[in-house]
């Protein structure tokens, strides 16, 4: 499905801010795989997930995607492949537009933009179906501005704007990490339920380590712009926070302070 | 004396019907993409220089020298687009290239020249004229104008109802997004320089036809005019309306500027006084919002200073009515 072989990525190359973050980073993800992230400040959790939405270029190593080569395709070509929602619930909607326009635009998410209206009225019925899933309402506030919204309420309508068109790969950045604890935990059910009913393959960069477990098939570690280890299937299900904790002191030593984490 | 006036006001607001295909064009690019666009002061000119010479020299009808007018003000929107998107030069210095440049491109238009006579020219209103005999000037300039600014703003309405026109407006609001769903924020940047140059020109071109010349500084702080007329359009109405009532403000706001000049100038000060008020208009008008966002803050700060500790009641009351401000306010700054 995905394949990322060897793609590193250097920050301000030559200067004295020279950053890697990442390192010859090899991935494979197989259709269906939920994969969790986890690993610390300045890992390289988000760069990953830009160089796969191409962001930014990659300065070596290749990207491939359903067995195309896609290293070289800008952000907006790859977007019709990718789903994505961003840290900063204001990253991924339009706040001087209402829901039904945001909503509009991510349903063309991947197709030419054309003179045709912008919002046709049977897609109006298709929107109020999916939003009244999300179960907050919205559904009765389709020309509301989305400025207006919550940021817990933006980030499950940027979740939906995702899976609209269903991706090939879902992209979560710490998606929940801006929402209260009760507001994270709902959109987070969203999204797995959407993931699961979908059948989607999703990357999900988190700091919770409990959350990293109860989600996903998958886990992966990053350190360094590297991964750390990998675990699917049974191994992911035995672990425990306790496990991972470990595994974090074993690279950082005693910094964890330092650290975002969530022990909850 | 007061015939004298009603008279003045009467031309100020068919110039302000003129000039608001050029704020439209602000308007486009101001507002919607969020991107203060130097290039109108030069393509306002460029406007006029290709209507007038279609008109006097290349025989033209001068209707469809309008459209050569649209026409070449869309390719120096163009420019500007280019210069931003693909060569990423800054938007703001983008726009004063593309100004600069046009100033010679202009005087080549205009036959090496720095000025384009129509006398004795069958302009647009010429040929009005002679279809409704006894027209006034003034109301031959709102005829025309008006039914200009109409097809403008009906084009418009549309055209920012569409799928690209949508892509356009979440280009100024939230590139990122936009990215992210699959529109090349290059392409959606070049189309509203474009449409919005395309407009500015088209107003050019009609006011030259009106006022009988075309002159290589004719465009000289058009972008201060426009933003003027667009933030006192957005005064009158207040920005929370819809798409069609803002653009009809654009034009109630071209024609208030322009009656205020006129205002101003009946009470004696002279015309070359303009820019400097011009000025304070937009600037004081830019300082709006934040002026009223401090006044606010004041005030919050006062009434809970004088607020009563001891009584719980009304402690609750205020919070909440506090919390019920936040949003919007935060809704507004964005
Ligand atoms: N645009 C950029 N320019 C320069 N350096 C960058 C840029 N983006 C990231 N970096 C650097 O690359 C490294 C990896 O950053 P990245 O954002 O991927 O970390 P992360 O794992 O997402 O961390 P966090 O948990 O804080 O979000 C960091 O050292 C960061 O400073
Ligand atoms: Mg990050």
């Amino acid at each position: 499905m995905l394949r990322l072989q060897k793609v590193c990525k250097t920050f301000n190359k030559n200067t004295v801010n020279e950053k890697k973050a990442l390192i010859d980073l090899s991935l494979h993800l197989k259709p269906g795989d939920f994969v969790t992230v986890i690993g610390g400040n300045g890992a390289g959790k988000s760069t990953l997930l830009n160089l796969i939405a191409g962001v930014y270029p990659c300065d070596g190593g290749s990207i491939w995607l359903d067995g195309n080569d896609i290293t070289r395709l800008p952000e907006y070509k790859r977007a019709q492949y990718l789903g994505r929602v961003f840290q900063d619930p204001m990253r991924g909607t339009a706040g001087d537009m209402n829901i039904e326009e945001n909503l509009a635009m991510a349903y063309r998410r991947g197709k030419p933009r054309t003179l045709r209206w912008g919002v046709t009225k049977e897609e109006r019925a298709l929107y109020r179906e999916k939003l009244s899933v999300l179960g907050l309402g919205l559904e009765d506030r389709m020309t509301s501005k989305v400025g207006l919204l919550s940021g817990g309420q933006r980030q499950a309508l940027t979740l939906l704007m995702a899976t609209l068109q269903k991706p090939k790969v879902l992209l979560l950045d710490e998606h929940t990490a801006a929402l209260d604890p009760k507001t994270a935990e709902t959109v987070l059910t969203q999204t797995d339920l959407i993931i699961r009913r979908e059948h989607l393959t999703a990357m999900m960069v988190t700091h919770n380590m409990s959350h990293a477990l109860q989600f996903g098939n998958r886990l992966i570690m990053m350190h360094n712009g590297q991964i750390l280890f990998d675990i699917g299937g049974e191994e992911k299900k035995k672990l425990s926070v306790e496990d991972l904790l470990a595994r974090f002191r074993d690279v950082q030593g005693t910094t964890l302070d330092n650290d975002r984490m969530l022990l909850s | 004396m007061f015939l004298a006036f009603t008279g003045t006001v009467h031309s100020a607001i068919a110039q302000g019907v003129i000039w608001s295909i050029m704020t439209l064009g602000v308007y486009i690019t101001f507002r919607i993409l969020d991107f203060a666009d130097l290039t109108v002061d030069s393509s306002f000119t460029t406007g006029a220089a290709v209507s007038a010479m279609l008109v006097a020299h290349g025989g033209w009808n001068p209707f469809l020298a309008l459209f050569g007018a649209l026409a070449a003000g869309m390719v120096c929107g163009f420019i500007t687009g280019f210069l931003n998107t693909k060569m990423k030069i800054p938007g703001i210095l983008a726009g004063i290239l593309t100004m600069t440049a046009l100033y010679s491109i202009n005087i080549r238009i205009m036959g090496d020249s720095s000025m384009v006579p129509l006398n004795g020219v069958d302009t647009a209103d010429v040929l009005v004229r002679e279809v409704i005999p006894g027209i006034s000037a003034a109301n031959c300039q709102l005829l025309i104008g008006g039914v200009v600014t109409a097809i403008v703003i009906a084009f418009l309405y549309w055209f920012f109802g569409t799928e690209l026109g949508c892509a356009i407006r979440a280009t100024g609001n939230n590139p990122y997004m936009v990215r992210s769903l699959g529109v090349h924020t290059d392409n959606t940047t070049m189309v509203a320089l474009v449409l919005s140059n395309g407009l500015v020109a088209l107003s050019g071109g009609i006011f030259a036809q009106m006022q009988g010349s075309a002159s290589v500084d004719m465009g000289t702080g058009t972008i201060v005019i426009g933003l003027a007329s667009v933030i006192i359009g957005e005064v009158v109405l207040g920005r929370h309306v819809g798409f069609l009532p803002r653009l009809l403000c654009m034009v109630l706001g071209s024609v208030i500027y322009r009656i205020v000049i006129a205002v101003v100038l009946f009470l004696g000060l002279k015309s070359t006084d303009m820019k400097l008020i011009t000025a304070i208009i937009v600037a004081i008008a830019l300082f709006l919002p934040t002026g009223k966002r401090k006044v606010q803050a004041w005030n919050d700060r006062r009434k809970a200073m004088r607020q009563p500790v001891l009584v719980p009641d009304r402690a609750v009351e205020d919070s909440i009515d506090g919390s019920d401000k936040d949003p919007d306010e935060a809704n507004q700054k964005e």
